[in-house]
């Protein structure tokens, strides 16, 4: 008979929402009931929006997935299915039946993602039995100049922000003569408002690793690092365990798979620097010293890791390289388009309906994405900007929702690619107060070598920090664009050189949002509150007094059963008023 | 002031040899001590030979190390965007005002807790989200901050 499989999905973001309890009532319930199905593990399948997930698949109906189950209403469910009908509700994907999500998924093109919320990521049988290290094997057969050939036809960019064509790099890397080379992998997944790395070394650590090793094999490398940020506890926990499944079947370590190709691998914790994530930095962090970055040319395919040629990939880019070698560069140049091959893990967060992960095809607009594979906005409020590459990217207002996701399509907007996270945002939020959040970011992150970098980031904020304290200038905008021209030419790194790109986007699409915040002395999205106006409408103001009761200053007057009136020489802007009325009267502008 | 580190011996020795050990080391030291204090921090440079004012400047870089004691628990808001367009801000108020810290301060004065920000949790769809230890709390509203620290509150007695 076949045999049912529950699969609870407890990724991070699963973790948070309640899924170990759960699984634990399954697992009690399979205590009572022994046989009754099989309890498995597995990661987030990217739908982290309906978290709790769990999957029910192995009989007739189908693979069918639940969302947002507790454990009080997941045993009937569970149930339901067993006794071969459809669970009456929860219902987010199923494979045979209609189902709410269906079409999300179906928009999607998943090759970095195909295991992640399919598989127990702590099984390397799992990740097997789904062609896992079948790469590896075929790559051990090729030369290394092969495997860096399809890699270079494959077209791949590097899927950490800048694009950098992956097989170009390993060919320099592999050119560089040395006795030792490294490969390290960057984890330091930084960018506020991104989780594709977390989640993909969550969920399927494995095809990170295959990748490494055949990067290794290709360039000549015996050692490597997966520098990782020490806020996931679970990602590393899983890599861990990755590791020493792969040395027990001797995927890693001395004479791999009997070949004499000898690789080990490493993880370094890292320990919360923003600036690491440019290589150089990450590089020097290894290194054990601060984390600042370093003039190159020296590359660090010349001279890297301790003095030796180091090649340096982010975790999606190594994620991609299995699918390569499996099935070849023609196969990989049909996704995408012309310029920019293959597929792009985004996480989808902010406003929108359907945050999580997501992959899809190259040269899909940005419009789709939102409303075809995210779900449309969360809450009845339009559309206002998508935030696209966090600290070092930028805001794209909705009349260029058409423009299509390649490298050179997002640069041309002032945004970038960046890593993956794009951040939608509706009209309650100031896009000034926005790109006052970003400069805050870089200017607390800034490693503090390059002037422009150090300081001229910090006055950025000040005259952001004044503009949406009502105490902007005209002239201010013309200083921050001056102050951005020079900051971009004036550092070393990318962080400084990407720095300002929140505050020109939002001055390009948004100014007079800026002009409102400095003329008129307004928040037209009603966020930075010193700008904030309360005022009572007396059509709607039945005087029930409970807002006059509420202000700390008192400064709210009327009479019982009669219209109220705010002072507005006396109002401190703190929106008591506002959250105590029941009956809409109070207005916020 | 003449001072034991002699529990310090063992992980200085294990990370003596290595290359680049410096920050795991100082890792180590502070899940040992909760921080990492002056006096360890010389002792620690007069072991492996790297100048303090070199072990100073890497501990000063990275937002993990602390150089002050810290409380119980460990409070993270995180800051992250998708949090701080769903009101991160008015998040950390609840928790500031619950544990009756003033602006600027970190630490409760019953060493109960340490309030940190932090930049992204990477749990974005679940914004606002603050961690306490190693549990994450995601979806929240300002009333739902008191019930969650009075259960690590609970859990001291």
């Amino acid at each position: 008979m076949e045999q049912m499989i529950v699969k609870v999905g407890l990724a991070s973001c699963g973790l948070a929402a309640g899924a170990e309890d759960v699984y634990l009532k399954l697992r009690e319930y399979l205590g009572e009931n022994p046989g009754a199905f099989r309890l498995a593990e597995t990661a987030c399948n990217g739908m982290c929006f309906e978290e709790p997930v769990v999957e029910l698949c192995g009989l007739d109906l189908g693979k069918v997935t639940l969302g947002r189950v507790n454990p009080e209403n997941i045993l009937p469910l569970v149930q339901e299915y067993k006794s071969g009908k459809l669970p009456s509700s929860n219902i987010i994907l199923a494979e045979r039946h209609p189902a709410v999500r269906n079409e999300l998924m179906a928009n999607q093109k998943r090759i970095v993602l195909q295991n992640c919320g399919i598989i127990d990521p702590l099984s390397i049988g799992d990740y097997e039995e789904r062609g896992g290290y079948a790469a590896l094997r075929k790559a051990l057969k090729l030369s290394p100049q092969a495997i860096i050939d399809e890699i270079q036809n494959s077209g791949l960019r590097g899927r950490g922000g800048a694009g950098f064509s992956t097989g170009l790099k390993w060919a320099l890397c592999a050119a560089s003569k040395s006795d030792k080379k490294y490969v390290i992998c960057n984890a330091d997944e930084g960018d506020p408002g991104a989780f594709m790395d977390r989640s993909m070394l969550e969920g399927d650590p494995h095809k990170v690793l295959e990748g490494m090793i055949i990067g290794a094999y290709a360039m000549g490398s015996d050692e490597g690092y997966i520098y990782c940020r020490a806020e996931y506890p679970l990602a590393i926990k899983h890599l861990n365990a990755a590791i020493k499944a792969a040395q027990e079947r001797n995927y890693l370590g001395n004479n791999i798979l009997g070949t004499g190709f000898s690789f080990k691998l490493h993880i370094k914790e890292g320990a919360g620097a923003f600036v690491c994530g440019e290589e150089t930095a990450l590089i020097h962090s290894i290194e054990g010293k601060r984390g600042m970055p370093t003039i190159r040319p020296p590359f660090p395919a010349e001279r890297g890791l301790w003095d030796k040629p180091t090649n340096i990939n982010n975790v999606e880019t190594w994620a991609n390289i299995a699918w390569i070698i499996q099935n070849g560069a023609k196969a990989f140049r049909q996704m995408g388009t012309q310029r920019s091959p293959g597929t792009k893990v985004f996480a989808l967060a902010g406003m929108i309906a359907g945050s999580g992960l997501i992959e899809i095809p190259m040269g899909m607009t940005l419009g789709d994405i939102i409303y075809k594979v995210g779900g449309g906005m969360k809450t009845d409020k339009p559309f206002k900007a998508l935030q696209i590459g966090g600290p070092s990217g930028g805001c794209v207002p909705a009349d260029l929702l058409d423009t299509i996701v390649d490298y050179d399509s997002i640069t041309a907007t002032g945004a970038i690619m960046g890593s993956g996270g794009m951040v939608v945002m509706d009209t309650g939020t100031c896009m000034v107060d926005v790109a006052r959040y970003f400069l805050n970011f870089t200017q607390n992150e800034s490693c503090g070598k390059c002037t422009f970098c150090r300081i001229g980031t910090r006055r950025m904020l000040e005259i952001l920090t004044r503009i949406t304290e009502g105490r902007g200038v005209p002239e201010d905008l013309d200083k921050l664009e001056d102050l951005a021209k020079n900051i971009i030419k004036g550092s070393l790194c990318g962080l400084g050189q990407s720095a300002p790109n929140p505050v020109l986007t939002t001055l390009k699409y948004f100014r007079d949002e800026y002009l409102a915040h400095i003329n008129d002395k307004r928040c037209p999205a009603g966020v930075c509150t010193v700008l904030l106006r309360f005022e009572i409408n007396p059509d709607k103001c039945i005087g029930c007094t409970a807002c006059a009761r509420a202000c700390p200053v008192n400064c709210i007057s009327g009479y019982v059963k009669k219209p109220h009136l705010i002072d507005q020489s006396q109002c401190i802007q703190c929106g008591q008023c506002y959250k105590v009325c029941k009956f809409d009267a109070i207005t916020k502008g | 002031m003449e001072q034991d580190f002699s529990r310090l011996d063992h992980l200085i020795s294990v990370h003596r040899e290595k290359e680049g050990a410096l920050i795991p080391l100082l890792q180590a030291v502070q899940e040992l001590d909760g921080y990492l204090s002056r006096p360890v921090l010389q002792y620690i440079s007069d072991e492996l030979g790297i100048p303090a004012a070199e072990i100073y400047g890497v501990a000063t870089f990275y937002s993990i190390f602390r150089l002050q004691p810290q409380g119980k628990h460990i409070v993270r808001i995180c800051k992250g965007t998708a949090c701080h367009v769903s009101d991160a801000n008015g998040i950390k108020a609840a928790l500031l005002e619950n544990l009756g810290l003033e602006a600027g301060e970190t630490t409760t004065p019953d060493m109960q807790f340490t309030v940190v920000e932090v930049a992204c949790l990477g749990c974005c769809s679940l914004a606002p989200v603050i961690m306490v230890d190693d549990q994450t709390f995601g979806k929240l509203k300002p009333q739902m901050i008191a019930g969650i620290l009075d259960r690590f509150r609970d859990a001291e007695v």
